[in-house]
C-alpha cells in the first residue's frame, strides 16, 4: 500500500449495542484514509453518530475491531485517541462550557500539558483562523450559533489532531456560515488534515467529498464516490437522501439521449455542455 | 379576492435589553393559501418577526413594538398570548420544546382539553389526526423516545389539531435526513392547501423548500429587503441567501442567452424545459408558432 492510501482508521466488523440494548452498528467494515475528505450519510438514526464516536474511543465496539493509527481503541485511552481524532459534535453548546472564549479552546490544550505559552500561541492561531479572535475574553454563550460552532472547530483544530470529524457541520446553519464553513474545509484539507464529515447536505458533499460511505440501519449500503453513490437511486432512496439536484435535471435530458452521462455535480460542467447543446440546436434550425 | 390574515406597518421591535432595534419598518401583508418562505442569515430577525405573529413578542418577551398589527383580528400588544393558541400554530425547529406529554395521545389531547371541548369531539378529532399524519401507530408511545422525523409530525399534528388559520414553522427540518425534511415540508404544504392557512415556514434548506413556497421573504439586519415570487426574489438575492444549484444554473443559461421558464422550481420541471428547448418536436412547435404569427 503506497503512503497516501495509508489508513488511518480501521473498521473491521464492528458491533455495537447501547445499554438499552438498542443495535446501532451491526457489523460495519470500512477505513478512513490519511488524508482524504470523506462523508458519512443516512437517515436519522442509522448509526453514524454512533460510529464516530468510537474513533476517539468514547465508545468501544461490542464485538469487532476499530484501530486508529494501528492502535486498538479498546485498549488505548480516550485521552490519547483524542489526540489523534477530535470531534466537533452538532449541538456545539454540548462541549462548550469554559468562562471565555480564549479558556474554552485552551481547555483541551491544558489537559493535554502543554506548556502555557505554547497555549497562547496555539489558541491565537486557531481563534485567528476562524475569526473569533475578537471574541477572546467574552463568554462563548454571547457568541451566535454560527460563531459557537466556529469556536468548537477551533477548539479542537488548537490541539491539532490529524484526523477531524465534524458532525452536520451545516445543519441549521445559514448560506454565509455554509460558506465559512466550506473555506475552513479547504483550508484544513490544505494543512493535510484528514476529514470526516457527517452529514445530510447532499449539494455540500458533491463540492467537497472524495469519497461518500451511507449508513441504514446499522450497517454501510454503499460507499464510493460522489458521482458514483449520488446516481445510484437505490442507494438514494434507502439511506433517505436526496438526488442532487443536478443529477436530477442530467437524468432527465440523458433519458431522452440529450447528454451522454448523468453524473454531473457541478453547475460548470452541466452549464457548459447545455449551452453548446442549445447553440447547436439554434444553429440547426437557422440553416434549415 | 385574496383574504388577508396578517397586516404589519411601519413595525419595529427592540427587545428589552437591547439598545439597538431588531427589526425596523417592517410592512408585510399575508394571506390565505400563501406559503412564505422567510429567508436571511441567522440574526436578521426571522424568528423575532415570527414571535410577533404568535403573540410571544410582546406578551412573553416584553420591550417595545410599535406599529400597526392585526394578526388575524388580533393585536398581540391588546391580547394574551393564550387567545392567540386557537388562531396561530407555531412549530419549532426542536420539536422536544414543544413536547410535554408521556404519550402522543395525550399530546394531541392538551390544547382541545384547555379550549374546553367536549371528550368525545376530542376523541374524534385525535383519531382524525393520528390517520391524517399517518402516526397512528404511535398513539400510546411516548414522544420522546420517537425519532426526530416522526417528533416533528406530532408537533405538528398538536398544532394542526387546533385548526389555526396561521401555520408559523420556524427551521422544523433543521435536524431532518433529505427525504424526511422534504416529505414534511411537502406535508406541510398539502396541509395549507386543504385547510386554506397562511403558512410562513423560516427554512435554510432552499433545494427543499423552495419548490413549495408561493413567496419568498427576505431579511437582513431587521429589514425586509425583498419579497415577491420565488425563483426571480432568490436570484435578486442570491449575494445573501445563496441559490440551490438548480437556481444557478438557470441563471447560468440565462446569462447565456438561453433563458429557461420554469414555474415549478423542482429540476424535472427544469429539465422538461431544456428537453422541449433542445427537442426537434419543440423547435418545430416554436417555428409554427412563428409561422402562424407571421400570418
Amino acid at each position: 500500500m503506497s503512503e497516501s492510501e495509508e489508513k488511518i482508521i480501521e473498521i473491521d466488523n464492528v458491533y455495537y449495542e447501547y445499554p438499552e440494548g438498542i443495535q446501532a452498528l451491526r457489523g460495519v467494515t470500512n477505513y478512513v484514509l490519511r488524508g482524504e475528505i470523506v462523508a458519512i450519510m443516512g437517515e436519522n438514526g442509522a448509526g453514524k453518530t454512533t460510529l464516530i464516536k468510537h474513533f476517539n474511543g468514547l465508545l468501544k465496539p461490542t464485538r469487532g475491531r476499530i484501530k486508529v493509527k494501528d492502535k486498538d481503541t479498546r485498549k488505548t485511552s480516550v485521552a490519547e485517541l483524542s489526540r489523534i481524532v477530535g470531534i466537533v459534535f452538532q449541538n456545539p453548546d454540548h462541549q462548550l462550557f469554559a468562562e471565555t472564549v480564549f479558556d474554552e479552546v485552551a481547555f483541551p490544550l491544558r489537559n493535554f500539558g502543554f506548556p502555557e505559552d505554547v497555549i497562547e500561541n496555539r489558541v491565537k492561531w486557531a481563534l485567528n483562523i476562524l475569526e473569533l479572535y475578537q471574541y477572546c475574553d467574552k463568554s462563548p454563550f454571547m457568541l451566535s450559533v454560527g460563531e459557537r460552532k466556529r469556536l468548537a472547530i477551533a477548539s479542537v483544530l488548537a490541539y491539532d489532531p490529524e484526523v477531524i470529524v465534524l458532525d452536520e457541520p451545516t445543519a441549521g446553519q445559514d448560506y454565509l456560515q455554509k460558506e465559512k464553513i466550506s473555506e475552513i474545509i479547504k483550508l484544513l484539507k490544505l494543512m493535510g488534515k484528514t476529514i470526516v464529515l457527517v452529514t445530510h447536505d447532499v449539494e455540500f458533499v458533491t463540492m467537497y467529498v472524495q469519497r461518500i460511505i451511507v449508513m441504514s440501519q446499522g450497517k454501510i449500503i454503499a460507499e464510493g464516490p460522489p458521482h458514483r453513490v449520488l446516481t445510484d437511486y437505490n442507494v438514494i432512496r434507502r439511506g433517505n437522501l436526496l438526488p442532487p439536484q443536478l443529477v436530477r435535471i442530467s437524468r432527465a435530458l440523458y433519458g431522452k439521449s440529450l447528454l451522454d452521462r448523468y453524473d454531473y455535480l457541478s453547475v460548470e460542467d452541466l452549464s457548459r455542455e447545455i449551452i453548446s447543446k442549445m447553440r447547436e440546436a439554434n444553429g440547426g434550425t437557422s440553416s434549415i | 379576492m385574496r383574504e388577508r390574515l396578517v397586516y404589519l406597518r411601519d413595525v419595529s421591535y427592540r427587545y428589552p435589553d437591547s439598545k439597538t432595534q431588531t427589526l425596523q419598518n417592517i410592512n408585510f401583508d399575508g394571506y390565505r393559501d400563501e406559503i412564505v418562505l422567510l429567508i436571511g442569515p441567522s440574526g436578521c430577525g426571522k424568528s423575532t418577526l415570527a414571535r410577533i405573529f404568535n403573540g410571544l413578542i410582546p406578551n412573553f418577551y416584553g420591550g417595545q413594538l410599535q406599529g400597526e398589527i392585526d394578526i388575524a383580528g388580533y393585536d398581540p400588544r391588546k391580547t394574551p398570548t393564550a387567545k392567540f393558541a386557537k388562531t396561530v400554530g407555531f412549530v419549532f425547529q426542536n420539536p422536544e420544546n414543544q413536547l410535554f406529554f408521556n404519550t402522543v395521545e395525550r399530546e394531541l389531547a392538551f390544547g382541545l382539553e384547555n379550549l374546553g371541548v367536549p371528550p368525545a369531539e376530542i376523541r374524534k378529532k385525535i383519531d382524525e389526526a393520528l390517520r391524517e399524519y399517518g402516526i397512528e401507530e404511535l398513539r400510546q408511545r411516548s414522544p420522546f423516545e420517537l425519532s426526530s422525523g416522526q417528533q416533528q409530525k406530532v408537533a405538528l399534528a398538536s398544532v394542526m389539531i387546533m385548526q389555526p388559520q396561521i401555520l408559523i414553522l420556524d427551521e422544523p427540518t433543521a435536524n431532518l435526513d433529505p427525504l424526511s425534511a422534504l416529505k414534511m415540508i411537502g406535508l406541510i404544504a398539502k396541509k395549507t392547501r386543504e385547510h386554506r392557512m397562511l403558512t410562513i415556514l423560516i427554512e435554510h434548506r432552499l433545494e427543499i423548500a423552495l419548490q413549495f413556497a408561493t413567496r419568498v421573504v427576505v431579511m437582513n439586519e431587521g429589514q425586509i429587503i425583498a419579497d415577491g415570487p420565488p425563483l426571480e426574489t432568490v436570484l435578486k438575492t442570491d449575494y445573501i441567501v445563496g441559490a440551490p444549484p438548480m437556481v444557478q444554473l438557470s441563471k447560468k443559461l440565462q446569462s447565456s442567452g438561453f433563458p429557461v421558464n420554469i414555474d415549478k422550481l423542482v429540476p424535472e420541471a427544469m429539465a422538461l424545459e431544456i428537453i422541449r428547448k433542445l427537442s426537434k418536436g419543440g423547435l418545430d412547435e416554436r417555428k409554427r408558432r412563428e409561422d402562424n404569427r407571421d400570418r
